[in-house]
């Protein structure tokens, strides 16, 4: 058994607008809206990494799960964008929390990073006990790289979002999850060492509009759901439109997928779990209702995730 | 009704105006599809011939033009 705990995040303060944003790479800011439903990012800054945000999304799910980081048993730090190639965030995010044996694990996922998290976790947190899993980007600095690409520039921002998945104690039980990857896809977005994202965006569409829903629908018919039941969906934030169409897809409204795409961005392994961090802060799960994620990144890699509300 | 008569209807419905397009010329660069209107395409196709299109047939450069479709179209006996 495994539950979700708690929820955390971390945004930058600076807001970077789509006029500011469209002025560098030569477009408007309703074509940005229009084409991503993205309104803002936010952006970090100089001197904050992706462990700093990481440990303040950290710090935040922590504080809101009650739990005090010495009882953790393992940190998952996902992330596409930290600064070198070894060692990654975890084990900085981990020293920082106060810990000096905790294992911790590095994720180079980027957008999926979360959801596999969470489902390693869940598999995981019965023997080692509560796991933080966190998803940590520091895109504006992958955005800054010349020459800068519109399609590319417009999309991403900076953030960090935590989960705390628990053996014992949660607001949802997480019943299963389906994780799924094709590297056949490894070459229509990726990030080299030191030149510029590069991304298929008509390959990415096309793969995430068919996988996510099938995924999720995969799912639910697994364990007897029906999309039109599940309380929310939250979804790895890519685009809004992408997110309309597999709400399309699922024949389920638009707003049963949480989306805050509009003020923050394509904040890439954090995404999902900001959103969910800002959705637990005002919602609840009834008892049985049932919570689905989906994430769709580099790799490909893709899934759906479900989970009930504890009774 | 003739193959490219189906295929120009399926554009236009997704596209949402007539394509005034060569046959050979880009369905993307041209602007008359977006990344979503590929997706939108791709299950028009599946719908009116009654094909299935595998995921890893589903690259953007096989539905890139009229005659690509078409030659997709027949190498599935279409």
């Amino acid at each position: 058994m495994a539950f979700l705990k708690a929820f955390g995040s971390y945004l930058p303060e600076r807001i970077v607008t789509n006029a500011e944003i469209g002025a560098r790479v030569g477009c408007d800011a309703e074509w940005i809206r229009n084409v991503s439903g993205i309104d803002e990012r936010r952006f970090a800054r100089d001197d904050e990494s992706v462990t700093d945000l990481a440990l303040r999304a950290a710090q935040d799910c922590l504080e809101r799960a009650k739990v005090n980081a010495s009882e953790l048993g393992m940190i998952l730090v996902a992330s596409g964008s930290w600064e070198r190639q070894f060692p990654g965030p975890a084990a900085s995010v981990a020293n920082r929390l106060g810990l000096d044996s905790t294992p911790c694990l590095d994720m180079p996922m980027a957008s999926a990073g979360s959801l596999f998290g969470i489902s390693l976790a869940s598999r995981l947190c019965a023997s080692l006990g509560p796991i933080l899993v966190i998803g940590a980007e520091k895109m504006s600095k992958v955005v800054e790289r010349e020459p800068m690409e519109r399609g590319v520039a417009i999309l991403f921002g900076d953030g960090a979002g935590a989960c705390l998945v628990h053996p014992s104690d949660g607001f949802a039980r997480i019943v299963d999850c389906g994780l799924y990857s094709d590297g056949a896809y490894a070459e229509d977005l990726k990030l080299p060492f030191s030149s510029p994202l590069e991304m298929n965006g008509r390959s990415v569409i096309l793969q995430a509009s068919r996988k996510i829903p099938r995924a999720i629908a995969t799912l639910l018919e697994q364990h007897r759901r029906r999309a039109a039941d599940v309380g929310v969906f939250l979804m790895h934030q890519a685009n809004q439109n992408l997110i309309a169409r597999v709400a399309q897809a699922l024949e389920v409204a638009e707003d049963k997928f949480y989306s805050n795409i509009r003020k923050f961005g394509n904040t890439s392994s954090a995404s999902m779990l900001i959103a969910a961090a800002e959705w637990s802060s005002t919602n609840e799960l009834a008892p049985g209702e049932a919570l689905c994620f989906a994430a769709f990144g580099a790799g490909f890699h893709w899934g759906a995730l479900l989970a009930e509300g504890s009774a | 009704m003739d193959k490219r008569k189906q295929i120009l209807e399926i554009i236009r419905a997704v596209a949402g105006k007539e394509p005034t397009i060569a046959p050979d010329e880009s369905l993307f660069d041209s602007g008359v599809l977006d990344s979503f209107g590929l997706q939108d395409l791709v299950t028009g196709l599946e719908k009116s011939f009654g094909v299935k299109i595998p995921d890893s047939d589903l690259t953007p450069r096989k539905f890139d033009s009229i005659e690509r479709i078409e030659e997709y179209l027949e190498e599935h006996g279409k």
